[in-house]
């Protein structure tokens, strides 16, 4: 039953057959891992659209200075794209059982994602040396909190992707890992969003 | 074999703990973690308790208690409001009776995922651990009120301002972290791990409040966690997300061109759910408290249901109403009175429901059902008020005194701790197994009902007379008469009362725990799954051999027909007794 129906349902209405009782058997329906990721995806949403927000009010104030954007974050778009892109073969080839290439597919995405952060972090330097502090401005402060608070939930990330991989090369069936890669490339098609959105929000304003 | 989650599965696949540290103390099991959330809640609450004994002591006898200064006073202030608000009513709750009631009212073994829910705890303990240490850094707590405002929170002057602040910070966040993961279970579990038949509109109403309440939660908890993050970098490293340029002990300080107001609608964003994320799970919880104990169906059930989804939609659009005086714009202003007078159409509804629940109904004077009751009454009370203040020019005299503070003790502090006390004797005996002492929790209640009117009652006219809140001591002023300051002994007294009378609470509690007689398994002749479980007090895993089958809604009480009075969720149709052998059993409300 959908959420919607459920809450016009009527159940005390029914008629002969119970239709509660033919409801879900045990284990059906969407699995909980998933329903838990949809929500948290939600929430990390709400937090990005907070700081947004906060963003777009706190740039309307007087000393706001835009400050220039390191052309390394276009390298790093397009990092960021290929893990994704790298994540969702992997998820395919999770599913059609393929064990090799689910192994090194899980080893490129890490490495893919790990190039992605050490290019963030060299972008922070770069501005660091060009004299744009994290105090001296707002504009520069949300800079390094959107782009620190990104990283943060790609390292996140990575902690489920290591114990994920280390299940694959540990030799278990590739059924039992199905679900964990194809989470992870959610959420990494997510986080592919998100940085989009904040990346476009630095670049034009 | 397919996966089953572990609150689907059969008893046989349950991994049961064995030693005492890992059934009681790294425990998985919802029912262990929810009273250790419970009573880690009730210990942080008792020292919440403790400072508002020493606040009320200040301003009954000004002038008597050396001991307290005025950076004390404001540090109680800040840490009372915070303790209660947070740390207690969300925490109890949410982590206490979300926890314990969740799988054992939907037949589920335990939450959908067992791990994750001790983590929560483990945080949640941290949380607090990391709080109640700011009392022991130099400087002591911070004394910024608990909304925290920007600039004095972090500046020079303001109590606690150099570690008392940044410990307050880190606790809330590591709370924040703590909730999401208990509030990601609570909500994957109520959608994916209800037993056969249970539908949403069969669940019993606790559930969803604890539901709504947590998805509510949810999506609130992250403005705290933004605010308190560029707050953070404020105080340590030098942006200026919210401070803007100022002089301070006369000293410039570096920031400039931020904005406090910012930080006040990032509060409240938050700071207005929580009142209703507190305020939810206890007109759950009270709504099954009243409907068994009156022994009646609650009084429109879907409406109960609608109304709970729709406070909790309209609570994130009425956030500015506690902004009134905080120099936003008017027209913002104008749009925030009507949502919030809006808001009360639900509310009121819910009342109704109440009231026409005990209509005519088969009312069980029971300790609990005291509780509930009184509930009503201070509801309605607290709830009136909000309606004065939801007004912008009504608001604009009365923020800055004790009539704010007569309202949201009325409606947010007394009412959801009588629900909380409603709710704690009702599942005591599920919970223990033992029976608590009657007379003693009934003189609780009519020591606590009473005197917490003898307290906020007469708030109400020191704030219509204008005595401002926030302020250690009136001093002399011409328009705060000596009378005032007569009434302010009094409502000194009656805290004092009160909070002695807690401690009846806790013997009770313990007193019972440790000698109290056996309690029937369903001692109140509930319907709601939880009053049939396999064993009592219930198990690991809950239900022994079968998850139970669900054939109605919780509230069949007095069924037309029925021998009983009551017909359990979960006994076939075919099995009610009726008085006549040859009548059919139909349910109650068709």
């Amino acid at each position: 039953m959908s959420l919607l129906k459920s809450i016009f349902d009527k159940p005390w209405d029914y008629q002969g057959e119970d239709p509660g009782l033919k409801g879900r058997e045990l284990g059906e329906g969407l699995h909980p891992k998933r329903i838990a990721l949809r929500m948290f995806l939600a929430v990390v949403f709400v937090l990005f659209m907070l700081f947004i927000v906060a963003y777009f009010i706190r740039m309307d104030l007087d000393d706001w200075r835009p400050m220039p954007e390191p052309g390394l974050l276009w390298v790093n778009t397009v990092m960021l794209f290929l893990c994704s892109a790298a994540m969702q073969w992997t998820r395919g080839a999770a599913k059609r059982s393929m064990t090799k290439q689910v192994k090194w597919g899980m080893l490129a995405s890490g490495a893919l994602t790990l190039a992605f952060i050490f290019g963030q972090v060299s972008a922070w330097e770069e501005l660091n040396n060009a004299g744009f502090y994290l105090n001296s401005n707002p504009a520069n402060s949300f800079f390094y909190l959107l782009t620190g608070l990104h990283g943060l939930h790609i390292l996140g990330g990575l902690w489920v992707w290591t114990r994920s991989t280390f299940k694959v090369w540990s030799g278990i069936e590739i059924k039992a890992v199905r679900l964990s890669v194809e989470l992870c490339a959610v959420y990494w098609h997510f986080l592919l969003l998100v940085w989009l959105v904040v990346f476009a929000l630095l670049s034009y304003t | 074999m397919a996966y089953v989650p572990i609150a689907d599965q059969k008893e046989e696949m349950h991994d049961h703990p064995h030693t005492f540290i890992s059934k009681y103390v790294w425990s998985q099991d919802h029912k262990v973690i929810a009273i250790q959330y419970g009573s880690t809640a009730i210990a942080v609450g008792l020292v919440g308790l403790a400072l508002s004994v020493l606040m009320r002591l200040q301003l009954g006898y000004p002038d008597s208690f050396a001991m307290i200064d005025p950076a004390d006073y404001y540090q109680f202030v800040t840490m009372h409001g915070m303790i209660m608000v947070v740390y207690l009513l969300t925490a109890l709750f949410l982590g206490g009776f979300g926890n314990y009631l969740i799988p054992l009212q939907l037949g589920a073994r335990d939450m959908v995922f067992p791990f994750l829910n001790m983590l929560s705890y483990w945080f949640f303990l941290l949380s607090c651990i990391i709080l109640m240490a700011s009392f022991f850094v130099p400087g002591g707590p911070t004394g910024a009120g608990w909304t925290l405002y920007p600039p004095q929170a972090i500046t020079k002057g303001t109590p606690g301002s150099d570690m008392g602040i940044v410990l307050m910070l880190a606790s809330l966040a590591v709370f924040i972290v703590a909730f999401t993961m208990g509030g990601l279970n609570y909500v994957t579990t109520i959608l994916q791990a209800r037993t056969r038949g249970m539908t949403l509109m069969r669940m019993p109403l606790s559930i969803w409040g604890i539901f709504v309440a947590t998805v509510l939660g949810l999506f609130a908890f992250p403005a705290l966690f933004v605010a308190a993050i560029m707050m953070f970098f404020d105080k340590m490293v030098g942006t200026s997300f919210f401070l803007p340029a100022m002089v301070a002990l006369g000293e410039t300080l570096e920031h400039d061109g931020g904005s406090p107001v910012l930080f006040q609608h990032l509060f409240w964003f938050f700071g207005h759910p929580e009142v209703y994320i507190v305020a939810l799970p206890a007109f759950g919880l009270v709504s099954d408290v009243l409907s068994c104990h009156a022994r009646k169906n609650i009084f429109g059930y879907r409406m109960m249901v609608w109304a709970i989804i729709a406070i909790g939609g309209l609570s994130f659009i009425v956030w500015a109403h506690h902004m009134y005086v905080s120099g936003m714009n008017p027209y913002f202003g104008f749009f925030f009175a009507f949502t919030t007078l809006i808001i009360a159409v639900p509310t009121a509804i819910k009342v109704y429901n109440w009231v026409l629940t005990l209509w005519q109904g088969n009312i069980r004077l029971t300790v609990p059902m005291l509780f509930a009751c009184g509930f009503i009454f201070t509801f309605v009370h607290g709830g009136l008020t909000g309606i004065f203040l939801g007004n912008v020019t009504v608001d604009l005299p009365l923020s800055d005194t004790y009539f704010v503070i007569a309202h949201f003790h009325m409606v947010m502090g007394v009412s959801p701790v009588l629900v909380l006390y409603a709710a704690i004797y009702h599942w005591f005996p599920k919970a223990s197994g033992k029976m608590f002492n009657v007379t003693l929790g009934k003189i609780h209640f009519w020591a606590t009902f009473f005197g917490t009117y003898a307290i906020y009652l007469p708030m109400h006219y020191l704030g219509l007379m204008g005595v401002p809140r926030r302020y250690y001591a009136m001093g002399t002023t011409d328009f705060v008469p000596d009378s005032a300051q007569a009434l302010n002994a009094n409502i000194t007294l009656a805290a004092i009362w009160v909070a002695a009378f807690q401690v009846v609470f806790i013997v009770n509690i313990v007193w019972s725990l440790w000698k109290g007689k056996k309690s029937d398994p369903n001692p109140w002749e509930a319907t709601s799954l939880e009053w049939f479980t396999h064993e009592h007090p219930p198990g690991h895993g809950n239900w022994g051999p079968e998850l139970p089958t669900v054939y109605r809604w919780a509230y069949e009480y007095s069924v037309p027909g029925a021998k009983s009075d009551f017909v359990p969720q979960n006994m076939p149709p075919e099995e009610v007794e009726m008085e006549d052998p040859n009548a059919k059993y139909v349910g109650h409300d068709l």
